[in-house]
């Protein structure tokens, strides 16, 4: 299926300028919202109202919080190399929004359905580092430069678990392109990858399989965008705030867009490559819920639920310390990727 | 191996627990209470901010003494006959009020919430409030007065007061003086008869004690 604004104005170099605008207009509008849905998620967690003065529920909150931060003075520390200070939270956000050109918000609206789609997805997200660890050391202070390495160790570390986790539903499709996912998942939601997919009955083999993929994709996709328990970077209570030290005003609000944007994005992904991503969970029981506008509903929710599963996580587990987390990656999710793509790899050899 | 694989086990175990433990909270009715909207009951017996009662304050000044951080200033008048103190000149227990209280100030930024000068008033009229929201960015609006006499009123009483004590002095002097004359006559009349010692070295007359109110 062709894209909707190739179809409607026509294929030429200004549709691809205006493509990206709806999804950074969503972007923007997740990160404000995701946030204040981190703090109202929180704060029912224990047992807390959250922010309830600014609009009806606190709904005006983050826009206010937004407008705080543009009006603030940006301070930057003596002797912070200038350039690559200003550069970072912006390559960081860039970075990040790239990663969204894959993301099939349905099947006739998708930014870019390359045929490499994954392999960017997990190459272009991976510049971030070179931006945190940019503003570590741009910004002349040793917490700066800790955070900024130890994000650096962790997300290439865990990139290893997040390839090889979906390196299972590459295996059985065939593919990189991520609209190709969603479309190999029609017909319900048994049909799709987190069920072992299309296929005859031999797929319930598979099920086990595709569920520890799931969540070692879920768990080093939540290290790579530095969430808890994986938020050595910040470390509140050993780096102050990481990155975040010395910057102020817009640009410390960069660093936070970015960071909710990736949240997003990950859950995109793990919606795209085992949730179905934009197909309904009747199939084409009702037509009616799987037409283009419904898709959108259907990915956003999906993924919108695994957002919320990522705060219900920040709020629940406690920080893993530096050598758990290189534990847990290299002795524990590694293997078991590479057995699960082991495993995956004798399937196809006796029943495809 | 088996603790490698035991290992997974108690950390998805221990992770469901915890997931489940903060699911279930989501749904408790929050425990937080909107300050301003909404109010905690005050214990019964809370000590806050003083309050006291110009109706039946008597201006004995037993809780000035009483506190131990000196933050009540008490000043009193007199009354002169024919003048009554506020409305009825009497507390609400029947008690005879015999002094104009002019000023009655407690010094809030001073006061230590102790309650020792509540058990001393002998008419029970000073006692604390519930009110503990009065901060201000004024050190001096701490200081609160409590007297129902505005300045210009607690000066006239003064000036009465002085007016009437001088009335008495003269009076008293006059007194004294004619006395003194008719003893003198009397005196005169005796030693006419049998004259003797002159007891005129006696003390100028008049009582001296009058209490000034102003010194207070």
């Amino acid at each position: 299926m062709e894209n909707i604004f190739t179809k409607w104005l026509g294929d030429n170099i200004l549709t691809y300028i205006l493509i990206p605008i709806p999804v950074l207009i969503w972007v923007s509008l997740f990160a404000l919202y995701a946030v204040l849905a981190e703090r109202k998620v929180s704060a029912w967690m224990q047992n807390r109202i959250g922010p309830n003065r600014t609009g009806k529920f606190g709904l005006l909150q983050t826009i206010i919080d937004a407008i705080k931060l543009v009006q603030k003075e940006i301070v930057a520390p003596y002797r912070t190399d200038k350039f690559w200070y200003n550069l970072a939270p912006y390559i960081v956000f860039t970075a990040v929004f790239m990663g969204y050109a894959i993301l099939p918000f349905s099947s006739v609206f998708i930014s870019a359905d390359l045929n490499i789609g994954l392999f960017y997805f997990f190459s272009i997200t991976s510049i971030s580092v070179v931006g945190v660890l940019m503003a570590g050391w741009a910004s002349n202070n040793k917490y700066s430069l800790f955070g900024g390495m130890r994000t650096v160790a962790q997300i290439v570390s865990y990139e290893i678990p997040t390839a090889l986790s979906a390196l299972v539903v590459v295996m059985l499709t065939g593919t990189l392109s991520m609209q190709k996912y969603a479309l190999i998942q029609e017909g319900g939601i048994f049909n799709w990858f987190i069920f072992g997919g299309p296929g005859d009955i031999t797929k319930i083999i598979l099920i086990p399989i595709m569920l520890v993929s799931m969540v070692i994709l879920f768990i080093s996709t939540l290290a790579e965008s530095n969430r808890t328990p994986f938020d050595l970077t910040e470390a509140d209570s050993e780096l102050v705030a990481g990155v975040h030290i010395e910057y102020s005003g817009m640009r410390f609000a960069m660093f936070f867009f970015a960071e909710y944007a990736e949240m997003f994005a990950v859950s995109g992904v793990i919606t795209t490559l085992f949730l179905g991503g934009w197909q309904s969970p009747f199939g084409e029981l009702i037509p009616f819920l799987n037409s283009p506008v419904m898709q959108v509903f259907w990915f956003l929710a999906k993924s919108l639920t695994l957002v919320f599963v990522q705060i219900w996580f920040r709020w629940t587990l406690p920080r893993v310390r530096i050598d758990q987390l290189m534990t847990m990656c290299w002795k524990f999710l590694i293997p078991i990727t590479l057995v699960n793509v082991f495993l995956v790899g004798i399937y196809m050899l006796i029943f495809k | 191996m088996r603790t490698y694989f035991h290992h997974i086990y108690q950390s998805v175990y221990t992770i469901m627990i915890g997931l489940s433990i903060t699911f279930k909270q989501m749904f408790h009715k929050a425990v937080t209470i909107q300050y301003p909207e909404q109010r905690l009951q005050l214990p019964e017996r809370e000590r806050n901010r003083l309050f006291v009662n110009m109706e039946d304050c008597i201006g004995c000044d037993q809780c000035a003494k009483a506190c131990p951080v000196s933050c009540i200033d008490i000043e009193t008048v007199k009354v002169i006959p024919g003048d009554i103190v506020g409305k009825t000149g009497v507390t609400s227990q029947g008690k005879k009020k015999a002094l104009h209280v002019t000023d009655f100030t407690i010094d809030f930024a001073k006061c230590c919430y102790c309650q020792l000068c509540v058990f001393p008033c002998p008419t029970e009229c000073i006692y604390m409030t519930d009110v503990f929201e009065f901060s201000t960015f004024e050190r001096n609006n701490l200081v609160y007065q409590f007297s129902d006499l505005t300045p210009a009123q607690s000066d006239e009483k003064k000036k009465m007061w002085a007016d009437y004590s001088a009335e008495q002095e003269k009076k008293k002097a006059a007194a004294a003086q004619e006395a003194a004359a008719k003893k003198a006559a009397e005196e005169k009349t005796k030693a006419e008869n049998k004259p003797a010692d002159k007891p005129e070295a006696k003390n100028t007359p008049g009582n001296k004690e009058t209490e000034n109110p102003k010194e207070s």
